[in-house]
């Protein structure tokens, strides 16, 4: 069911323009970047934005942080909100569960293809944006990549907690993921569940700029996001991103029990 | 009920399913009774309740109380077994738009667990698809596909894994008289060949053509089932058309059942001798035979009695 689903994925076409708007926005600023020479003050703007100009390998970083904020989240919960209720609105729902397909079968195949989409996501966004850092943007120094805490990274370093900031991006994805899916089997809406997700994410960005909501924070679901910087500080500082693992787990455990309970009992009547 | 109802096994048998959307009783305390080899019409006007009662047989809606038994077996509880070998089209077929109808075949065929192997599959989609009058090699998207050809496409996802029981909700629905036709002939080709049929529809003469026992519901009741040639056997009354209305009924006297315009409904055995009897007395008969009831008369009495 999960093969059938990933062709699913892979054989629509909105799957590829969303790519390619992931894709065109570090594009864009990586050509701006390189035409201007302009980055932002160091310790403003997006992570790594500023450490670009001098050193073109971190340039994924930036693209990441530049994606992350906005258009990664939105593009999961568009894909997170059409998964229970595409099928509906499209009447494939009914015709998929009387082949059979399992209920809780087809949710948990459904949430593996959302997350296999971001996997793919960050490592497309990662490799492009890692050939245009080389081309357009600084050299490495021969002395390595400077870490934000001011000490030099070796290549091997730097790769290895690449690697880790990569997958911490894709794990701080798993909340919009499971609270997408959640929606999606509220409604027969694609974009109902979609917007509703947004909904969540955009609120949970608005309490955080909100002091009187300071008891909230730890557990918004945007709230260590860019956490992935501190893999990139000298040492490492685990905290934030140790949190923002539990925070994304506690989305996905909860939220992936509330589609099932709401699924698996459901009338299909439409 | 007839003496072939005890001989054959229920392929479906439902006990006071109810279904309830709060006040609201869209299905109410039916029992059917389908057994193997019958192509069974499920009647009823839209809203009544014959969609919900298909979804619940189906363990897509479930029932408020009562029970439903699928092959033998009850249902939702037993779908894993019970649903590889039904062949259904719920309210309206549907497909992926930006694929083509060979391609979304494969993914439905994919998505159970009881995989075939490759070739296997390929060929029966091939078949299931020319069955239906579709072209397995026509690579155009669904999207362009015409109400027709979305209703073949999803009778071919019906047919695909060859099932014993077809639960077909609306049929014919966007075929034009052709195409009814060509898919009532292959129906009734697979129910010689052993698949009994469920078959729900608004239409009483689809019903009338193709089905051996009928079922009516209204407003969530089951106020008829029955053998369709139980309800269509001849009455016992001969109807008599003529112009001489008033000679003739003067004529007949008690034996007259009733009058309509300008047709006689008598109480005899022999058309023929009542034909001779009436001409004898220089009655004008325009037509005589024995009179049988429509299933729509039926039906609209069964509806005026409940």
């Amino acid at each position: 069911m999960i093969v059938v689903e990933l062709i699913k994925m892979i054989c629509r076409p909105r799957t590829w323009l969303i790519l390619a708007m992931l894709v065109a926005l570090p594009t864009l600023v990586a050509v701006l970047l390189a035409v201007t020479d302009l980055g932002p003050r160091p310790g403003t703007g997006p992570p790594f934005l500023s450490a670009v100009l001098n050193d073109g390998t971190l340039f994924p970083l930036a693209a990441l942080g530049v994606v992350l904020p906005l258009l990664l989240p939105i593009a999961v919960a568009v894909l997170g909100g059409d998964a229970i209720a595409g099928e509906s609105q499209t009447g494939t729902l009914r015709y998929l569960l009387v082949r059979p397909v399992g209920r809780t079968h087809l949710l948990l195949a459904k949430l593996a293809t959302v997350v296999a989409f971001v996997l793919l996501a960050v490592f497309v966004v990662a490799a492009v944006s890692y050939a245009e850092g080389r081309l357009l943007l600084g050299k490495a120094p021969a002395t390595g990549t400077v870490s934000l805490s001011g000490s030099t990274l070796t290549q091997q370093e730097l790769g290895w907690r690449t690697a880790l900031a990569l997958g911490y991006v894709i794990i701080s994805m798993l909340g919009v993921a499971a609270i997408a899916l959640f929606f999606s089997t509220l409604t027969t809406s694609a974009i109902g569940a979609a917007l509703g997700t947004i909904g969540v994410l955009v609120a949970s960005t608005v309490l955080l700029g909100l002091d009187a909501a300071d008891a909230l924070h730890p557990f918004l679901p945007t709230r260590y996001w860019l956490a992935f910087v501190d893999l990139f500080r000298d040492p490492i500082l685990w905290r934030d991103v140790v949190r923002g693992l539990v925070v994304q787990l506690g989305y996905l455990t909860v939220f992936t029990l509330a589609a099932w309970a709401n699924f698996g009992t459901k009338d299909i009547d439409n | 009920m007839t003496s072939s109802a005890t001989t054959n096994g229920h392929v479906i048998k439902t006990r006071a399913l109810t279904k309830r959307y709060g006040e609201l009783r869209a299905v109410d305390g039916v029992n059917l009774e389908v057994r193997a080899g019958d192509v069974y019409g499920f009647l009823g006007a839209n809203g009544s309740g014959k969609t919900t009662t298909v979804r619940m047989l189906l363990g897509l809606v479930l029932p408020t109380s009562g029970e439903a038994e699928v092959l033998g077996m009850r249902m939702p509880t037993a779908r894993h077994t019970v649903l590889p070998r039904i062949g259904s089209l719920v309210e309206s077929p549907a497909a992926y738009p930006h694929l083509s109808g060979t391609a979304n075949l494969a993914l439905l065929d994919a998505s159970g667990s009881d995989r075939s192997r490759r070739d296997v599959r390929r060929t029966r989609i091939g078949t299931a698809l020319e069955q239906v009058g579709l072209n397995p090699g026509d690579r155009r998207p669904v999207r362009t596909y015409s109400q027709g050809m979305r209703q073949r496409l999803g009778l071919a996802a019906a047919l695909m894994r060859q099932p014993t029981l077809l639960i077909l909700d609306e049929p014919s629905n966007g075929l034009d008289p052709h195409g009814i036709q060509e898919i009532r002939k292959l129906l009734l080709e697979l129910n010689a060949e052993g698949t009994t049929i469920f078959l729900s529809s608004h239409l009483l003469a689809e019903i009338e053509q193709m089905c051996t026992h009928v079922g009516v519901l209204r407003d969530g009741r089951l106020i008829l089932q029955e053998e369709l040639d139980t309800l269509l056997r001849p009455t016992g009354l001969v109807a008599v058309r003529t112009p001489d209305m008033d000679v003739c009924s003067e004529l007949l006297g008690d034996v007259v059942a009733s009058v309509e315009d300008d047709l006689l409904l008598v109480r005899a055995e022999n058309p023929a001798r009542l034909n001779a009897y009436l001409v004898g007395e220089g009655v004008r008969v325009d037509e005589i035979g024995p009179y049988r009831r429509t299933l729509e008369e039926i039906v609209l009495d069964a509806e005026a009695r409940a």
